[in-house]
């Protein structure tokens, strides 16, 4: 170690050519988080560790392609976000969510308020473009507070890892490979109704998508007051309290 | 020199059909409201709910709202493809299939079935419907883009006024159509 000097300023790295600055040991993802600098993304939240699944929050660094979820910042690193390459790969993952699961908006009552739908219409993108899935899974309406449509999941694990790491519940998992991979419930019968599982847990706050829903106060936000209705996904902190339950 | 004769632009042929849909996307056309009397300055209509036309002719555009249903919107979509110059998939049933398409996960048998033998409310007797005039449905319900290919998505449930016509515009324009925040939206 060299002798003590006066603070020296942080580290930085150039998101899309801006300074952000960093301290040793967080992710691009969480640097820019913290600078109030959005990188698209679904998995990622800033109260879990990261997942990397969804993969929309690919960047180019140095040449190369990675995960800003995952990818330590570095001095001096050059960060691009907004490439037509990248723009187009952002879009292209966002069609394969899309045409994987039952995304049947207009009867969705997480219409609005759902990150994958507010990051689809930030992408510009118009038609899921592929052949369609259509999974049937059943909906579980056991509990008598929260219902689950299986059918919406993009596997983003958030659900899992805040049941696990925050009251350490283990309510949920995903289960099956390949394109069979799905959530379930862990309980003997798999039905929510047999875990101890409450509408108040975290992890039935964190779906960005329309799988956990709680019964009874759907569509009680009028059209225009919904959480993306005044602003894009983009200027929306995915940490702030949703506003769906109001 | 000679002024050029200003010769008046052919006016633009425009086809439009509702296959598996609610009508509500040409509903929400209409709402362009008052802006239809300029648009008519700049297109005609061809085979369109709102004409009499029973066969779609050559045509700039085709306007195709609803999703794919039974065999006869297989017919009707691929005669739009054959005579439509551009084709877009109007509103969210033509895009993903929409709504309708929730009975992907239901055995159509079992749904004609329950509809027409062994609902309530039925008359003795009532069977499910088998006259070949009658057009047999798909097992399941597909966007316009499974059966053939599509020029142009307008989503939406319905898509606004707003965005057909900024939509429209474009298109007459011959721009890459552009849907800015706002008019961009799938319920």
């Amino acid at each position: 170690m060299t002798t003590p000097s006066p603070p020296a300023s942080p580290p930085t790295f150039l998101l899309d050519g801006q300074p952000v600055p960093f301290t040793p040991g967080q992710t691009v993802m969480q640097a820019a988080y913290a600078a109030g600098r959005y990188i698209a993304h679904l998995c990622w939240h800033p109260d879990f560790s990261a997942h990397g699944s969804c993969k929309l929050c690919t960047v180019q660094a140095n040449g190369r392609l990675a995960t800003g979820c995952t990818l330590a910042a570095a001095e001096g690193m050059e960060v691009h976000t907004q490439t037509p390459e990248l723009q187009d790969k952002r879009r292209t993952l966002l069609q394969l969510l899309f045409v994987e699961g039952n995304h049947f908006c207009p009867s969705c009552e997480k219409s609005g308020n759902c990150q994958l739908q507010a990051t689809a219409y930030e992408a510009g993108m118009l038609t899921p473009h592929f052949d369609h899935f259509f999974p049937a899974r059943p909906v579980d309406a056991s509990h008598p507070e929260v219902l689950l449509d299986f059918n919406r999941c993009i596997l983003c694990e958030l659900c899992v890892r805040a049941s696990r790491d925050v009251d350490g519940k283990h309510v949920f998992a995903l289960s099956g490979r390949g394109t069979q991979s799905h959530l379930i419930v862990n309980s003997p019968t798999g039905r929510l109704a047999d875990t101890d599982f409450a509408a108040s847990d975290r992890a039935a706050d964190i779906c960005p998508v329309g799988v956990i829903l709680k019964k009874r106060v759907g569509f009680a936000v009028p059209i225009g007051q919904r959480r993306y209705d005044a602003q894009p996904a983009s200027a929306v902190d995915v940490a702030s309290p949703a506003r769906d339950n109001a | 020199m000679t002024e050029p004769m200003a010769t008046p632009p052919r006016k633009l042929k425009i086809a439009t059909v509702s296959l598996a849909g609610c009508f509500g996307c040409h509903m929400s056309f209409l709402d362009i409201d008052e802006r239809l009397l300029p648009l008519l300055d700049l297109v005609e209509f061809d085979r369109s709910p709102l004409t009499d036309i029973k066969h779609c002719g050559p045509c700039d555009i085709g306007l195709i709202e609803g999703g794919v249903c039974n065999a006869e919107n297989v017919h009707v979509l691929r005669e739009f493809r054959a005579q439509c110059r551009v084709l877009v998939a109007l509103g969210a049933c033509a895009v993903n299939g929409g709504l309708p398409a929730q009975r992907n996960h239901l055995a159509v048998g079992d749904v004609l079935q329950q509809v027409y033998l062994t609902g309530h409310g039925l008359a003795a007797g009532s069977q499910i419907p088998n006259d070949p005039e009658l057009p047999l449905p798909l097992n399941q319900v597909h966007p316009v883009h499974e059966v053939v290919r599509i020029d142009h998505f307008l989503p939406g449930c319905p898509p606004s006024g707003d965005a057909i016509w900024a939509f429209l515009n474009d298109l007459i324009a011959s721009r890459e159509p552009r849907l800015g925040h706002g008019l961009l939206h799938y319920d």
